[in-house]
């Protein structure tokens, strides 16, 4: 069987746990396999993983798909449960997985001491740049402008760029891809995998039930195609001005550096 | 598999007297108990638990020791590594506590054993961060929201701070239950004599990993992670194997019913007090006291009985579950019940329920009781 492939990911996903509560159109599952298929790639022993989450959507997608030690836990708290439990059991493999409003909203605080103490975990942030669980409301990684439940008139507020804020508090291992970059983000999930030190991977996913919908954008394929339209990556973006730069997000592995360039986006 | 059950360990300090603050006999009695990780955020009048424990883990191999960012992460970590395997504790003093509860609550759901310390200070709010009180009695039993049981103890002395650091330890992976210790400052920075046995009863947890984890058993086992279970682990309501139920209302009502009874069946193994000055004859007051008011109480009795008054103390170690059966019997004997706190009346509320005659004796200026007070109070009563 191909390492990676659909057949091969189907033995990590959990009896019982099917159909995922994921909406129509959902980028959630495009990243649960992509996860699956860098473990697989790097045929980890999956039973030495742990998998912790927070509230949210993002937080549903290893509990309870993932057939291994998973923990659910407190809206924004999965950085630190993750923290205890790689501390004191240094031989299990950590990674967190859960959304914008978890990680970098209520979990602010500890996603960026963890990464100043440069724990040996990895997290992985959803990023669908809005509430989805409860209904729509605006995140701080929700674009200026950009309609919510709780921004009715467009976002007044300036959004977090959460990778440079990981990096700049410290992390060892930093980048940002979409799901629609599904190669690059597979590439990118296994570098931060074997990464020893906090790895942290931004992932752009789409959530055209409650952010696409608002915002002119309500086709999971729209959605998807304005992945693909609106990131650029971080070699082409050195050669764009800032008036170029406007309005895109810029993807590709911020910590460290690549020595060689980054396959280019599909 | 490892044995689960009662067990002997030998002491890791010295066995023998030693002279200690009650912190440090608190991180004394969690070194004997095997914790072997501790996450905390400092605060006064806690911060020398962290302080002592954080010098003695760094010369023991295997034990962990981390200050964390906040008190919300320092229980998050705390339950995290329990999961991993580990006898974890942290402490705090109120306003820690109020931040922690979320997650005690998560670790009542999810049935993890930790320890939590609050060295009580006057409040509400930062209060008087080195004056006394007892003012979290309410808030450990009913702080963090929804339906449950959960486990307190007070200790009065040096000696109760060690030997009741490491009860908490065996009941929480006993019963697979948060166990808050509640100290109070005047009891967390008492220096006395105290003595250290051979050794102590330790209680090692049941980790079938054939067994659900989260049902049939009234107590269910609790592999660690990495053992081998695929442990789904959540704080949504979930039947016994962990997956969630969310909407499903026989689930909830089993959960949370098993929650509660699996500590309420068990008060005879769970619940400790102690009768001071009690004889076979009927008293004129019983005075029923907890913490450091229990040593002024005490003294007060003494006095009492000096002037020819017949006083008794019921002592309560445990004061959550609350000892029912304990204050009705000795309250039975008794025409007069004072309940003298630190507070304005917590927990006496609790021994009315049982002893309708109770009074209370309430002080929030920041200091304790001395015995002068509670025998005046007490001849105040007699008066009446």
């Amino acid at each position: 069987m191909k390492k990676g492939s659909t057949a091969a990911i189907l033995k990590y996903i959990r009896p019982r746990s099917f159909p995922t509560p994921f909406c129509p159109g959902c980028g959630h599952g495009i990243l649960l396999g992509a996860i699956l298929r860098a473990v697989d790639e790097l045929a980890l022993d999956f039973s030495k993983m742990l998998f912790v989450s927070g509230i949210g959507c993002g937080g549903w997608i290893p509990s309870p798909h993932f057939h291994t030690d998973t923990l659910h836990v407190t809206h924004g708290r999965p950085v630190a449960f993750a923290t205890g439990a790689k501390l004191f059991n240094p031989q299990l493999q950590v990674v967190v997985i859960s959304g914008d409003g978890d990680l970098a909203s209520i979990g602010g605080n500890h996603l960026i001491h963890a990464a100043r103490r440069n724990v040996n975990l990895t997290v992985i942030c959803s990023n669908n740049l809005i509430y989805g669980m409860t209904g729509g409301q605006v995140t701080p990684t929700t674009p200026r402008g950009a309609r919510t439940l709780t921004t009715p008139a467009g976002n007044p507020e300036p959004p977090f760029d959460l990778a440079r804020l990981v990096a700049a508090a410290g992390a060892t291992y930093v980048a940002r891809y979409s799901v629609w970059h599904i190669r690059p983000l597979i590439a990118s999930i296994k570098g931060a995998l074997q990464h020893s030190g906090f790895a942290f991977i931004e992932v752009l996913s789409t959530c055209p039930t409650h952010y696409g919908r608002r915002n002119e954008n309500p086709m999971p394929a729209g959605m998807l195609r304005a992945l693909k339209k609106n990131c650029v990556t971080l070699e082409r973006a050195r050669s764009l001005d800032p008036a170029e730069l406007a309005g895109k997000t810029v993807i590709g592995q911020f910590v460290p550096e690549p020595a060689a360039p980054l396959a280019t986006a599909p | 598999m490892e044995p689960s059950g009662w067990a002997k360990a030998p002491s890791v300090l010295r066995p023998g007297r030693h002279f200690l603050q009650g912190d440090e006999a608190c991180a004394e009695g969690a070194i004997a108990a095997g914790c072997n990780y501790y996450a905390g955020y400092p605060i006064t009048p806690a911060s020398e638990i962290m302080e002592h424990l954080c010098r003695r883990f760094a010369r023991m191999p295997g034990r962990v020791f981390v200050q964390m960012e906040d008190e919300i992460a320092s229980i998050a970590s705390v339950v995290g590594a329990s999961w991993a395997g580990a006898r974890a504790m942290t402490a705090t003093s109120g306003p820690g506590l109020s931040l922690m509860l979320e997650n005690i609550g998560y670790a009542i759901i999810t049935e993890t054993p930790c320890v939590v310390v609050d060295v009580q200070r006057a409040g509400p709010s930062t209060g008087q961060a080195t004056r006394p009180g007892q003012g979290d009695v309410m808030q450990a039993r009913w702080g963090a929201h929804g339906d449950y049981e959960l486990i307190a103890i007070s200790p009065w002395s040096v000696q109760e701070a060690y030997d009741e650091t490491i009860r908490a330890f065996n009941l929480a992976d006993r019963f697979r239950v948060p166990v808050i210790l509640l100290m109070d400052e005047a009891v967390g920075h008492l220096r006395e004599n105290m003595t250290v046995p051979d050794e102590s009863p330790i209680y090692q947890r049941w980790k079938d990993v054939t067994r659900a984890p989260f049902g049939e058993a009234e107590v269910p086992p609790m592999p660690a992670f990495g053992d081998g279970a695929s442990l789904l682990v959540t704080g949504s309501t979930h039947d016994a194997w962990g997956y969630r139920r969310t909407t499903n209302s026989q689930a909830q009502d089993q959960l949370v019913t098993r929650l509660v009874s699996k500590i309420l069946n068990h008060g005879d193994e769970i619940e400790r007090s102690f009768l001071h000055l009690r004889d076979d004859q009927d008293l004129d007051i019983l005075l029923i006291a907890y913490g450091f008011t229990a040593r002024s109480a005490l003294a007060a009795a003494r006095l009492a009985r000096q002037a020819g008054v017949k006083a008794g103390l019921l002592r309560l170690t445990t004061l959550w579950p609350f000892p029912d059966e304990a204050v009705r019997h000795a309250a039975a004997c008794a025409a007069r019940v004072i309940v003298p706190e630190l507070n304005r009346g917590q927990m006496l509320r609790e021994v009315q329920r049982v002893a309708p005659q109770a009074q209370g004796y309430h002080k929030t200026n920041g200091e304790v009781f001395a015995p002068g007070e509670i025998w005046a109070a007490i001849q105040q009563e007699l008066a009446q």
